[in-house]
């Protein structure tokens, strides 16, 4: 059943994808049987577009019952999965880096709504929710943070480096900033191979200052490559905030002659149309940047407690103002596409699935001792490992 | 040698579409020592994409393209300039397979000249092999000979993991009558230059021509020994060199990297790892001295090794 309610069915992105073909996955709990229904309403972002060079998007977008209680079910695994990983964290289950992503779930979720599983996307270490939202499933992405055999990168990636390739997910990269210039690969290939796709390529306020990035841009404006640079503005690099890192903490506009918007990135429809917008500009005329204007309410990693740089009320507030879970709860309220004890049960049963998959990838085995010499290279030469000396390096692990 | 290098790009852009070449200078100006001279003309701006000079990204972005299906080359204009792009190379180029489980091979060659020229200066005369060295996931190969450079190079593009192939700026402009036929050279092999009996000198690219004017000098002293270029950097050959050294148990390696770190303090360790029980003699190594490369000409001359000091130190090993 968890696997039935994860299911994601590959969107159209036409203009008018909100009134697509209802998609296949149930919600069981919701018996009205408004889940499917695919009326479209109209909504306006919470505040309209600042734009850098570009016209922006209407505020005006359009989503259907089903899609929102879809937003309001995916933001909520994704919320409870970071809180579990936090817990299982805190028992070192987890060890090394772990950086949870709870707060920023509408930055994910709207835009995997926006494009199709023919995109790529591709982001720095706070990857958990990106891979969950293309199409990852709960036990390998627990399983790879507790190092386990089935995790999704065998459990020799870790916490920051998760990958999806069938889902065009391109990871999981723990330098900060290095993986721009990927992205911008990735878009090189897809104009190359005249794909029609485009690349998001996600880093945030702090990896918005590396000299990579604006090399990367410069290239990806000069030979229109279909890549969007989407930086996820927390506002905090670390433990240092944005006015303290940058000079101009307009990052939207730092693209010089590339356009820029940004967006309020707890508010999952806006982040759907900003996407959408993104994406047909991207494919016509090369690349955009979108600041995503959102917070985390973990601190920048679990060795972080996240409140030496900033007061626990700022904290508060935005929970209380902004959190994205509860926009989109109070929208399906105030319409009435469910009730609030629905929407309670929901919550359960999303609980109950995500503590089943934990278990499930709790009982996953550490990796074989074999497994430390595979996939270092490609088995194109008959060896697994090599050092220096050529020959296929084993040792007896005690 | 450049003129071997290019044809090899040209037969494998036109076998398979998903070839491109990436970096300074390659389409327009022809590639600033020729390789990819004419390439842009053949194969259009993308498939021979001019760069602006930012090493780090674009070397990225040949990554990153590799990620997603195409088999770039990317060109550093001196390997010296490479070194803007570690960090894409070692972590991403070299390590993502693994960390991905092996969902994502980069199939890409870095390629570019290294080495001591004539007095470029210290910058632009640096050999990156022992930098690369320790980078798990990579492969490197030296060629040194038309023959070898066309085959390397073809080789490395058909590899599915990551190639670096070091060129050298002293060897562009070699020439060499080679085969019509299509053929590529094993990026494993060592290559046998000269069978010999009393010793095994082991070598790479540019020192091998000093190694073989040195051989010179000692056949009509009356030594007789066999000359090996290694060709592989990463993995060394040791098939090949420890027949060698269980056939004459005396040992010379010379190389152009710096004596600390290089690649023959790899291969000495090598040995003395697995052929100990064969060798009468001291392992010799003959390296670059540890400094930065000067621009005057003597002074430079003495920064690499040469082939006196190569007869000395056989002289010195066969006693």
């Amino acid at each position: 059943m968890a696997a039935a309610i994860l299911r994601r069915v590959t969107h159209t992105t036409a203009a008018a994808a909100a009134a697509a073909t209802p998609r296949v996955s149930p919600l069981p709990l919701l018996a009205r049987g408004i889940s499917d229904s695919t009326d479209t309403i109209t909504v306006e972002t919470s505040v309209p577009f600042m734009n850098h060079i570009v016209d922006p998007p209407s505020r005006s977008v359009t989503t259907t019952p089903h899609e929102l209680l879809t937003f309001f079910r995916d933001m909520s695994v994704m919320r409870r999965s970071e809180i579990a990983a936090d817990s299982l964290y805190k028992s070192k289950l987890i060890r090394g880096f772990c950086h949870l992503y709870d707060g920023q779930e509408a930055v994910a979720v709207g835009m995997e709504a926006a494009i199709t599983r023919r995109d790529a996307i591709i982001t720095a270490y706070r990857d958990h929710c990106l891979y969950l939202a293309r199409g990852g499933d709960l036990v390998s992405a627990f399983a790879e943070l507790m190092g386990r055999r089935d995790g999704c990168s065998r459990g020799k990636g870790g916490s920051m480096h998760f990958y999806k390739r069938d889902a065009n997910f391109f990871g999981g990269h723990g330098i900060v900033g290095a993986q721009v210039p990927l992205g911008c690969g990735i878009a090189f290939a897809q104009r190359y191979r005249k794909e029609g796709t485009v690349t998001f390529d996600l880093y945030g306020d702090g990896a918005a200052n590396q000299g990579q990035l604006f090399e990367a841009l410069n290239m990806a404006a000069l030979w229109k490559l279909p890549v969007i640079l989407v930086c996820e503005n927390n506002h905090y690099g670390m433990g240092t905030a944005e006015w303290k890192a940058s000079k101009s903490p307009a990052y939207y506009k730092r693209g010089d002659y590339v356009p820029g918007l940004k967006v309020d990135g707890m508010d999952v429809l806006a982040v759907k149309q900003a996407c959408k917008f993104a994406k047909d500009h991207a494919l016509e005329n090369g690349p955009i940047i979108l600041e995503m204007d959102t917070y985390r309410y973990h601190g920048h990693s679990m060795s972080d407690p996240g409140s030496t740089y900033r007061t626990r009320d700022e904290i508060a507030g935005i929970r209380q103002e902004r959190d994205p879970i509860e926009r989109v709860k109070k929208l399906i309220l105030a319409h009435d596409f469910a009730t609030a004890q629905e929407l309670k049960d929901m919550e359960k049963e999303i609980r109950k699935q995500v503590d089943d998959a934990i278990a499930k990838a709790k009982e996953s085995p550490m990796p074989d001792a074999s497994e430390l010499f595979t996939n270092v290279y490609v088995n194109d030469c008959g060896l697994e490992s090599f050092g220096v000396d050529r020959k296929v390096l084993r040792t007896v692990l005690p | 040698m450049f003129e071997a290098l290019r044809e090899a790009l040209i037969e494998e852009m036109k076998l398979d579409p998903t070839v491109c070449v990436m970096g300074e200078d390659v389409g327009h100006y022809g590639g600033s020592y020729k390789v990819t001279k004419g390439l842009a003309e053949m194969f259009g701006d993308l498939r021979v994409l001019d760069t602006p000079i930012a090493e780090n990204s674009f070397t990225g972005m040949g990554i990153g393209a590799a990620m997603k299906g195409l088999r770039p080359v990317v060109e550093g204009m001196n390997m010296g300039f490479l070194l803007l792009a570690y960090n894409q190379i070692s972590n991403n180029c070299g390590m993502l397979h693994y960390t991905s489980g092996g969902q994502f091979k980069i199939p890409v060659v870095i390629r570019g000249p290294g080495g001591v020229g004539r007095q470029l200066g210290a910058e632009h005369s640096q050999r990156l092999e022992s930098y690369f060295q320790s980078i798990p996931g990579l492969q490197m190969v030296a060629c040194s000979t038309p023959y070898n450079a066309k085959g390397l190079m073809k080789a490395a593009i058909r590899s599915e993991n990551p190639v670096v192939l070091f060129e050298h700026v002293l060897l562009y402009n070699m020439k060499e009558k080679i085969p019509d036929e299509e053929y590529i050279c094993c990026l494993e092999e060592a290559e046998m230059v000269r069978p010999g009996e009393h010793v095994t000198i082991l070598t790479y690219s540019r020192m091998r021509y000093h190694v073989m004017q040195a051989a010179k000098t000692l056949v009509n002293k009356g030594y007789d020994p066999e000359v090996i270029d290694i060709r592989s950097l990463k993995p060394f050959d040791l098939h090949t060199i420890g027949n060698s050294i269980k056939k004459t148990h005396r040992v010379l390696i010379v190389e152009e990297c710096m004596r600390t770190g290089g690649i023959g303090a790899s291969l000495r360790s090598a040995i003395i790892d697995n052929f100990w029980d064969y060798l009468d003699a001291p392992i010799m190594c003959l390296s670059s001295q540890d400094v930065p490369t000067p621009y005057a000409a003597t002074l430079e001359d003495a920064t690499v090794v040469q082939p006196a000091q190569i007869v000395a130190a056989v002289e010195q090993i066969c006693q």
